[in-house]
């Protein structure tokens, strides 16, 4: 994808970040890909009002920040949601925090969320493209959180193959198939076969298939 | 001789309130100890009898702590007397809520015993001198001082002490002069009588040196706990609010220079090197902050803290651990830390394929074990991670048992008195 001319339509953000410089950076670099930060502030509370005030498309949150200075955007983010399901959420922390991203795709169904690093929004293209694949719908887990959590030899993903552990862990990024086929070089159908065998050793009944992945990050996000 | 008895030889002492205060003193302490005489016999006697139906013994063990009632009531009437301060209770607080915790403190304290040596002196002893010392020094000078009163009332005789019978005024006058000198004599063996026994009282009841020492280390300690966690937290602070945040603000203009910068062009290439450097830079930073003082502890607690510590470790962790609540931060950075170097001593020295960590509350006491199936040998006389690891915990009054034969396995196992709150977990989901 070519960065200045993003693949997905122009969305409405609203935007909370309590570092003032970091807040004018985002926006600067939201709107300068054709994005538009309808509000942009600096604590819970008056995200909880520009959200109500504006019904975002999207909403981009820090994790940390004021009054508390604790997990407050993040907590924000879940209420969000729980009151509207399927409110995209992207959000943005300085933690590699499992429980965090856990909670936050807890909220609704799973489905339109998003827990980067913030370290992450240095990266142009990838930032934008889970800011698209969020709004739309899709799961994206930072790289660095699920990094983490592959190491660790868990049940029931003891009884997944080290290959099928990857090709979930890429599934918790928010890549598509052809995502990951291309990142593992190998078929698609082989992609599609590792997927189907992953949601049968989860216990993951057949359903729709883009909800079933979602259940699939979440029981590698709760370990 | 020590300030108050100084009192005794100054000039105003027959005109100041002392010997009267001393007096009241002596006289409260005679009547309630001739009180608690009476009532420690009976049921002495009663429970003595009910020993042979086994109530008894229970009312016999709760009869050691008989002192605590008695000793608060003198320390009490100190109070009458002019002067020092106070006694203050000796007593410790219990560490945690509950009868059994305080039974458990009050029978292990050594004040507790001391104040039943009190009272037991008090119940058989000290009454006695207290209402002959004030029935001496008051009694008999104002009886004295009264003849005249007395024997304008009879008209015609007046016995005095039952020694003297006495017909005229001019005589009754006379005696009631004698009585007057003598009440003034006499207010000082009484007023020394009263601080003897008060000083008595003080040292078996009151709070002693060693007690109070002991009591100011503890606390002094504790503030340093404390102090020492809020820099941690302010050092977190800074670095997050500040460098972390520019960074992260760098990166991202780093981000779009690259963009902006031709492709393939040298620029491009010293961008990409710079953007990766700072890449790294907020990296290691955010593992520093971490491990200054983890925020996933000061939101969620222990529990979740330590779960995201066995996420990291390369050795695979079986985790159980729960708390019905949440231990004060002092503790639970404690426990962290400790868990956080278990964890890393494993990887590092172990050996181990595996690690187990449990943590549970009971008893007033979080206890904490961390095993692993490595080949053991691990000595806390030897390098300084074990005894580090004593050491913080000894700062919340924590204690460390090890056992690591040669040849494994290895249980370490921290135990910390405290008591939880019910503050929850943030929960969001």
């Amino acid at each position: 994808m070519h960065p200045d001319q993003p693949t997905a339509a122009p969305l409405r953000v609203v935007l909370a970040e309590d570092s003032v410089l970091l807040r004018e950076g985002l926006v600067g670099l939201l709107e300068r890909f054709g994005h538009r930060v309808v509000a942009a502030v600096g604590d819970a509370g008056a995200l909880r009002a520009a959200v109500a005030e504006h019904a975002p498309d999207l909403v981009v949150t820090d994790v940390r920040m004021p009054p508390g200075q604790a997990d407050e955007g993040l907590r924000a983010a879940v209420e969000l949601r729980e009151a509207r399901p399927g409110l995209p959420v992207l959000v943005l922390s300085q933690y590699v925090q499992r429980s965090y991203a856990a909670d936050l795709l807890d909220s609704g169904d799973g489905s339109g969320v998003g827990y980067l690093l913030k370290d992450r929004v240095g990266q142009i293209e990838d930032f934008l493209t889970a800011v698209a694949t969020v709004a739309d719908g899709g799961t994206v887990v930072d790289p660095e959180v699920v990094r983490q959590l592959i190491g660790r030899r868990r049940d029931p993903l003891a009884r997944l193959t080290p290959r099928e552990r990857e090709v979930l862990a890429l599934m918790a990024e928010g890549r598509s198939n052809a995502a990951i086929c291309r990142e593992l070089v190998v078929t698609e159908a082989a992609v599609s076969k590792h997927i189907g065998n992953i949601l049968a050793k989860l216990d993951l009944p057949p359903a729709e298939q883009s909800h079933r992945r979602v259940l699939a990050v979440l029981t590698f996000l709760r370990g | 001789m020590a300030a108050p008895w100084l009192a005794l030889t100054g000039p105003g002492f027959l005109r100041s309130a002392r010997p009267w205060r001393s007096a009241g003193y002596l006289l409260a302490t005679g009547l309630s100890g001739l009180l608690l005489c009476v009532v420690l016999l009976v049921s002495a006697i009663v429970s003595g009898v009910l020993v042979m139906v086994l109530v008894g013994l229970p009312m016999l063990a709760a009869l050691a702590l008989a002192g605590l009632p008695y000793a608060a009531l003198e320390r009490r009437l100190l109070r009458l007397l002019p002067g020092r301060p106070p006694a203050e209770s000796p007593h410790r607080e219990p560490d945690r809520p509950g009868l059994v915790a305080w039974l458990r403190t009050r029978y292990r304290e050594q004040s507790t015993w001391r104040e039943l040596g009190c009272t037991a002196l008090a119940a058989l002893v000290l009454w006695v001198i207290d209402l002959t010392a004030v029935g001496g020094a008051v009694l008999l000078p104002v009886w004295l001082l009264a003849t005249p009163a007395l024997l304008a009332l009879d008209g015609e005789q007046v016995n005095v002490l039952k020694v003297w019978q006495i017909h005229d005024q001019p005589t009754a006058f006379a005696l009631s002069l004698i009585g007057a000198l003598l009440l003034a004599a006499l207010s000082y063996p009484l007023t020394a009588v009263a601080m003897g026994r008060a000083a008595l009282v003080r040292r078996l009841t009151g709070r002693t040196e060693q007690d109070r020492r002991i009591g100011e280390l503890v606390s002094s300690r504790a503030r340093l706990v404390d102090a020492f966690e809020a820099e941690r937290r302010r050092i977190e602070r800074d670095l997050h609010d500040g460098a972390q945040q520019r960074l992260v603000a760098l990166a991202m203009n780093l981000g779009l220079a690259r963009l902006d910068a031709p492709t393939g062009s040298p620029l491009a290439g010293r961008l990409a090197d710079a953007h990766r450097e700072v890449g790294q830079v907020l990296s290691e930073l955010r593992e520093l902050i971490n491990g200054i003082h983890p925020q996933v502890l000061a939101d969620r607690g222990l529990p979740e803290a330590v779960a995201d510590l066995a996420d990291r470790s390369p050795v695979p962790v079986d985790l159980a651990f729960e708390l019905p609540g949440r231990p004060p931060p002092a503790v639970e950075a404690a426990g962290y830390f400790a868990v956080a170097e278990a964890l890393a001593n494993i990887a590092k020295h172990s050996g181990a394929n595996r690690a187990r960590l449990t943590g549970r509350y009971a008893d007033g006491r979080l206890a904490v074990e961390v095993s692993d199936d490595g080949h053991g040998g691990a000595d806390p006389a030897r390098g300084t991670g074990l005894t580090g690891l004593a050491d913080r915990l000894a700062v919340v009054d924590g204690t460390l048992t090890v056992s690591s034969p040669p040849g494994g396995p290895t249980l370490l196992r921290l135990e910390i008195p405290c008591t939880l709150t019910s503050r929850p977990p943030h929960r969001s989901g």
